[in-house]
């Protein structure tokens, strides 16, 4: 039973991180109607950031993530800007095939960059370790602090796009692009913010994820991010409160797996789940139907 | 009168390509030949030969899916293993059944076509009710799953027949002198090496056949109607969801076809994400992208240069996948953009407008 806890605990941890990374899949979707494949490759940036500012330079977890989210933010905005800006108006299998491009051209610089050698990341996490029913159950500081930031963040980016004249426009924006430019609202600007919000929640997940799992490779953010996009469409996409659902059922639904199937099939579960989710029920659990006109 | 001249001479067009297509393979093969013949080819370069093949039936097979069908996959490479996978198992229980390696080869196609197409009807049936984004990750999905599943099977062999498990090669349960042929993630040894450069280029010959004809034919126009404009398509009483699927098969059972290739040219063969992960379809959708979306001569023109140009120039691997990268970007920004449409626009005028008519 206490293992059960346990899992169900460290669950729910990475469930938090692919809540953080699924929010930005989420957005921009919403937004832009495009899946930025990219986006798992930003989380990875924000890890090697973190990585160099921390173990390398020799300056406090602060700073690097600091550093980590000014940096992602900036690279999403260029990322957005060159490459999928010009393509606002070509098919989605354009758009696509470059988010695809884009996401290898981050991992092989990466790789040039840092090399293949996994780097082991030192936790930003100085939170210690909380023991609960004499020592039976131990739950990590990098727990802990995954799951507060996570519901902080989603209490923010609600009141965010709730409360201020920039979220409104998103709404707008993601409801009607064609509507929103004409009422004023700067549609290229508001996608532009959208890629920067999620490129900084990016960063924070990747210096949460590599807290957690502290292998760096250029490879660290390919699979989180795939998973949070299936996070995402569990959810529903578009969805903000979906992402958060869909993100933290992932990561239990892994971590389960993991623990009482098989390690190595693991994966191969979580994509079972997307599969179920997309034939029963396409649009995810808070998702909206949408009628397709002709 | 006037009328079926016109449709006579559409058709002497699309034959004429055709036979280009079919001439600049068999035009490659003759050459090589007599280079190695000749003594010109070094041991590298013969040593890529069958690769090339493998890589132009995978590129031409994706474009029959991104192309034609105009779905993307991301999970080309689940179907290479699949077929390579079943291929092996096959060439290996029958090595004493059937001592003739040709014939046994011929079967082991077969047996890795029918696989991957199997693979492909089960991904396909839920898949292809999606679209776009989505129809893209779950192929990738699909891609991990076969991989991940491969990598936890066991079968051996013994006198009363094959034994399966998915714990180790222990629970097999199989008499003392049964040997294990799939070992979990350590894969299959022993694959005889059948596959030559000359049943590699037939191979290219046989799916080239099969996808010219398939896109010229009935079937072929009616899954490019889907691709343009799937409600007109719907609307005037195409089956959808038929002729997606059957696009997505041929393609997956093509791909089964290399992957057989791909298996019996090696002796030991595992399921890695370097040659059946994620990496590996986004290479084929490099080809692909680069060749031409659609273009099946572009395709695997694309894929002979790319896979020999890394080899030649060898300072360029470090930046090969870097390189990749960039032209998938390029090549969508140039197509796509509507500065860079209307700089085409105004320099190739004349081409353009041609073009519209035809």
């Amino acid at each position: 039973m206490m293992s059960f806890i346990s899992y169900f605990i460290n669950g729910l941890s990475l469930g938090s991180v692919y809540a953080i990374i699924a929010l930005g899949y989420t957005m921009v979707y919403g937004i832009a109607k495009m899946l930025n494949f990219a986006h798992g490759d930003v989380i990875m940036i924000g890890g090697y950031v973190v990585f160099t500012v921390v173990s390398t330079m020799g300056l406090g977890p602060v700073a690097g993530i600091l550093l980590a989210v000014i940096l992602c933010t900036v690279l999403g905005v260029v990322i957005e800007g060159v490459a999928y800006r010009p393509l606002r108006m070509a098919s989605p299998l354009a758009v696509l095939i470059t988010a695809i491009g884009v996401s290898y051209l981050l991992q092989n610089i990466a790789l040039l960059v840092f090399g293949s050698n996994p780097k082991s990341f030192t936790s930003v996490v100085t939170v210690p370790a909380l023991k609960l029913l004499q020592g039976k159950l131990i739950i990590s500081g990098e727990t802990i602090v995954t799951i507060i930031s996570c519901i902080i963040i989603m209490i923010g980016l609600t009141m965010f796009i709730k409360k201020t004249r920039a979220g409104q426009a998103m709404l707008a924006v993601s409801e009607d692009k064609g509507a929103a430019q004409l009422m004023g609202i700067n549609v290229d600007g508001t996608i532009a913010l959208t890629f920067a919000i999620g490129s900084a929640l990016a960063a924070v997940a990747g210096a949460l994820l590599c807290s957690a799992y502290p292998t760096l490779t250029p490879y660290t953010g390919s699979m989180p991010g795939i998973k949070a996009f299936v996070a995402a469409v569990f959810g529903g996409i578009g969805s903000i409160p979906g992402a958060f659902i869909g993100g933290l059922l992932l990561g239990v639904i892994e971590n389960l797996s993991k623990a009482y199937i098989s390690s190595q099939l693991s994966d191969a579960i979580v994509f079972g789940v997307l599969i179920v989710v997309l034939l029963v029920k396409p649009t995810g659990i808070l998702g909206k139907k949408i009628n397709e006109k002709v | 009168m006037e009328k079926s001249m016109k449709i006579n001479f559409r058709l002497n067009k699309t034959l004429k390509s055709n036979i280009i297509t079919y001439g600049i393979v068999i035009a490659a093969y003759i050459i090589v030949q007599l280079l190695v013949n000749a003594g010109q080819v070094s041991n590298l370069m013969k040593g890529l030969l069958v690769p090339i093949c493998i890589y132009t039936i995978m590129a031409i097979s994706l474009n029959l899916t991104v192309g034609i069908l105009g779905e993307l996959s991301l999970g080309h490479a689940g179907f290479m293993c699949v077929g390579a996978f079943s291929s092996a198992l096959f060439s290996i229980s029958m090595l004493d059944a059937i001592p003739n390696a040709g014939i046994r080869f011929f079967f082991a196609i077969l047996i890795g076509a029918f696989f991957a197409a199997l693979a492909g009807i089960v991904v396909g049936i839920p898949v292809l009710r999606l679209r776009g984004d989505y129809l893209a990750i779950v192929t990738l999905a699909f891609g991990e799953i076969i991989k991940n599943v491969i990598s936890v099977v066991y079968i051996g062999k013994d006198a009363s027949g094959l034994h399966f498990s998915t714990k180790n090669a222990m629970a097999l349960n199989m008499a003392k002198e049964g040997t294990v042929i799939i070992n979990g993630a350590q894969g299959i040894t022993g694959t005889p090496k059948n596959s030559t450069f000359t049943i590699g280029v037939i191979l290219i010959l046989i799916t080239l056949v099969i996808v010219l004809n398939l896109i010229h034919s009935r079937s072929g126009r009616a899954i490019m109607s889907v691709r343009d404009n799937r409600i007109a398509a719907e609307s005037i009483g195409i089956n959808i969801t038929k002729y997606k699927l059957m696009a997505f098969t041929i393609s997956a059972a093509l791909a089964g076809v290399a992957g057989v290739l791909y298996s019996h040219n090696l002796s030991a063969l595992t399921a890695t994400q370097k040659n059946f992960g994620y990496n590996q379809s986004i290479m084929i959708l490099v080809f692909v992208v680069l060749g031409g979306i659609g273009n099946i001569r572009g395709s695997m023109i694309a894929a002979v240069l790319l896979t020999l140009l890394p080899e030649l120039l060898r300072g360029l691997n470090t930046y090969r996948m870097l390189i990749y990268a960039i032209i998938l970007i390029v090549m969508m920004i140039f197509n796509w953009s509507p500065k860079l449409i209307d700089l085409r626009k105004r320099y190739f005028h004349k081409n353009r407008a041609e073009k519209e008519r035809a």
